[in-house]
């Protein structure tokens, strides 16, 4: 635009001819294309970096979805788990599952035996098996009093090492320099497996079992960090979504253009570029220390969470109530309603759909916070579940990025896989909730 | 109208049951990262055994940890702080203005320093002291004089050590392991080098000398890790002449990936650091709220869970994951029982 009245002497133009392009249109046609190209390199960068990132990501984190299962039959023996004979609970919680351990050691030996495998040099065989199983086997006697005495076939997972020997992580090489794991131990796995009592299977533990410590990642899963970011994003939904509405529709359409309202419109668009971790800070400060709510909970992560979305879903709420034309609002007063009426009749089911997709853009965010949930106690090892609500609000729980960092700074390898599945998980959840604002947008959006 | 007539009630409901809510019925840890995976197995295998709920563990570092714990006592207060070193006194102080006057501490065990590199990187076998202090110190004593470190080659320290570029990853300083590595590996390396000396001898007085003596070079050779023990693996990883410092759990789990050093002729292994003949280890210690004891359920018999010969003996899950097995637990399983604090006793 400015080239054209820029030109000195604008009778030259005509002098050309209409299909020879002179010297000035074919540099701004080529200005053009180069522009076209920067950024059609721009997008490829960053396409390539997310095809990168996704399959990187995928491809460690897949295999965390199955886990290798070794079936065993074992005889639950009345002399070590039951001494008094009288099958009475409390007595036989006594044993713990120290003492329960030998139990498996002895059905894997069975076993081999069974098979006719001899292994050379084979020690410990019982490191095939998941420290988990005792847990596993002592909970099933405790439940089932009765079954003592029988033998008993159980699933139990394959220790780390030898699931990430079918996976690739491990192999003969590593093994053999490996303190936690054999050749050996790797060969009785293979025979096992020609036997037909290991197995790989999907593995349903990841997404429902609580995390488990740094002896047994193959029993490690996600349950409670989803379970803890599901009640921090209801928390966050019932709060910031009627506080978040409720001021912008003030702001927007009530309060009157003056000073105070001026420092509060820009002040709250300030507090969207807070660092999360400050409200993190606030959160130890006030609901913690002051309020007195419990440490590690989803209600103080929900509402530190809260304070975090509201300013996204403030501004994206007001740009929505402001995209509504005022035509609307002057033919609602003209047939005689009220502001308010006009407001909740017409304005708000209009600006719905922005609404929306601003508060899903909010949740998506809060989803995958970490920051502040560090100051608040909930970047922990939590094993046992939230109760069910309302009370479980006020439970110890994790969150999926908490679980995500927490497994990366583990030493045992495996975890780096967990570690890439609760991510795949994480970006589903976050897809999930993309897919729905688009939904809502398209479904309801008007446009004039 | 609807939407605050909405807000209101929820946080009415929400002021309802944080009152009703208020009991905490699960022991409540934080601290020390190295002692976390210790802890998170001791709470994991503590909530299969028991009818008490899985205590609640947390990383964050011994001071943070610590700070925490001397907040006050109360539901909403931690009851346990794990810590790789000993309470300070200034610690105890604070403790104590904040209400905290009876403290337990336990020592759990010993924690192994190795200096490992990449399994098929060069040959650092055996090292000494005095090569990590030549090779990191940022001023070093030679011919007489105190001079800016000269190395840039390990063979330039001893012939005996390879032709590789001095590259270390060493924990940063808001570890506690950064503490014990300028104590036990720098300090030691300068006076068995006699630098310390020579710098005395110079005019520097004896304290500023040993600060002298454990200031890291900044000229890159030596890089501070910051994060943790991974962070560490994937820079080594990422270059062959690295050597880094790592506890020796981590290292005993990733074998596979990482050839360990011996220090002064002494390879690191459990049993070499429970007799004291390999140099750099530590105490790994918890500490107790004794006023929460009988208030916080399960908390008494958590603790003693933790320093059982089952869970912390020479054959329990603790020492499988690399904890070195304190010889005198029992003295420790005999003060808990007793509630001993830490005034009273020893």
């Amino acid at each position: 635009m400015t080239d054209i009245i820029a030109e000195p002497e604008g009778g030259d133009r005509r002098k050309g001819s209409l299909l020879a392009q002179d010297t000035r249109t074919q540099k701004r046609n080529a200005a053009e294309r180069r522009f076209q190209i920067y950024g059609m390199v721009a997008v490829s960068i960053a396409v390539l970096a997310l095809v990168f990132l996704l399959t990187s990501i995928v491809s460690n984190g897949i295999g965390s979805f199955s886990q290798t299962f070794i079936s065993l039959d074992v005889v639950l023996a009345e002399d070590k788990l039951d001494k008094t004979g009288s099958r009475d609970r409390t007595e036989m919680a006594k044993v713990s599952t120290f003492g329960y351990a030998p139990l498996i050691k002895a059905a894997i030996e069975d076993r081999i035996a069974a098979e006719g495998i001899e292994i050379d040099g084979l020690t410990k065989p019982d490191a095939l098996i998941s420290k988990e199983a005792a847990a596993q086997l002592r909970n099933f006697v405790l439940a089932n009093t009765d079954r003592v005495g029988d033998t008993v076939e159980f699933k139990f997972l394959a220790s780390g090492r030898i699931d990430g020997y079918y996976k690739g992580r491990v192999t003969m090489a590593s093994a053999a320099l490996d303190r936690n794991i054999s050749p050996e131990q790797l060969m009785l796995a293979d025979a096992l497996k020609d036997a037909g009592a290991l197995e790989r299977t999907f593995n349903w533990d990841f997404i429902t079992a609580p995390d488990a410590s740094e002896n047994r990642p193959e029993a490690a899963g996600l349950g409670v960090a989803i379970l803890g970011s599901l009640y921090m994003m209801v928390v966050v939904l019932f709060l910031a979504l009627p506080i978040g509405v409720a001021a912008s529709i003030y702001l927007e359409e009530f309060a009157p253009k003056n000073f105070l309202t001026d420092v509060i419109e820009v002040n709250i668009s300030n507090l969207a570029a807070v660092p999360s971790i400050v409200f993190g800070i606030l959160g130890l400060a006030i609901f913690i220390n002051f309020a007195g709510l419990p440490q590690s909970a989803p209600i103080v992560g929900g509402l530190v969470l809260t304070l975090m979305t509201l300013p996204t879903i403030i501004i994206a709420t007001r740009a929505s109530l402001k995209s509504v034309p005022p035509s609307i609002r002057e033919a609602a007063l003209g047939v005689g309603a009220s502001k308010m009426q006009t407001v909740f009749h017409h304005v708000l089911p209009l600006a719905a759909p922005g609404i929306l997709t601003g508060t899903i853009i909010g949740l998506s965010q809060a989803l995958g916070e970490t920051a502040p949930l560090l100051l608040i106690g909930m970047v922990a090892f939590v094993r046992e579940y939230p109760g069910a609500p309302p009370e479980g609000f006020f439970d110890p729980a994790s969150a999926l990025p908490v679980q995500i960092y927490n497994w990366t700074t583990r030493s045992d390898p495996a975890f780096v896989e967990r570690a890439s599945g609760a991510i795949i998980v994480l970006l589903i959840f976050l897809l999930i909730m993309n897919i729905v604002a688009i939904i809502l947008r398209r479904r309801f959006e008007r446009r004039w | 109208m609807l939407n605050a007539k909405l807000t209101v009630s929820t946080i009415a409901i929400l002021t309802v049951s944080a009152t009703a809510a208020a009991a905490r019925d699960q022991v409540q840890v934080a601290g020390s990262s190295t002692v976390l995976p210790y802890a998170s197995i001791v709470a994991e295998s503590f909530g299969e055994n028991f009818d008490f709920p899985t205590p609640v563990v947390e990383s964050g570092g011994s001071s943070a940890g610590l700070k925490r714990f001397c907040e006050g006592v109360g539901e909403n207060t931690i009851d346990i702080a794990n810590s790789s070193r000993k309470i300070r006194e200034g610690e105890v102080a604070a403790c104590a203005d904040a209400g905290v006057t009876d403290i337990i501490e336990v020592r759990i065990g010993y924690d192994g320093i190795v200096f490992a590199s990449q399994i098929d990187g060069p040959a650092y076998t055996a090292f000494t002291e005095d090569h990590w202090y030549m090779a990191l110190a940022e001023q070093v004593f030679m011919d007489g004089e105190i001079t800016a470190n000269p190395f840039t080659m390990w063979n330039e320290i001893d012939p005996s050590l390879p032709a590789a570029e001095i590259q270390a990853f060493i924990p940063g300083t808001k570890h506690g392991t950064r503490e014990v590595f300028e104590e036990k590996v720098l300090l030691v390396g300068c006076e068995n080098s006699g630098a310390i000396g020579g710098m005395i001898l110079a005019g520097m007085s004896e304290d500023d000398a040993e600060d002298a003596c454990m200031n890291v070079r900044t000229d890159g050779r030596s890089v501070d890790i910051d994060g943790d023990y991974t962070e560490t693996l994937a820079r080594i990883d990422a270059n062959s002449n690295g050597v880094g410092v790592f506890g020796l759990a981590f290292y005993e789990n990733n074998t596979d990936k990482l050839k360990v050093a011996t220090m002064s002729g002494i390879a690191p292994s459990t049993e070499t650091i429970s007799t004291g003949e390999y140099p750099v280890s530590r105490p790994l210690y918890f500490y107790i709220k004794a006023a929460h004891i009988g208030v916080i359920p399960g908390l008494k018999e958590f603790a003693s869970f933790f320093v059982a010969d089952e869970i912390a003996g020479p054959d329990g899950p603790l020492a499988e994951y690399g904890l070195v097995s304190d010889p005198v637990l029992v003295e420790t399983q005999i003060m808990i029982e007793a509630e001993e604090t830490m005034g009273s006793g020893s």
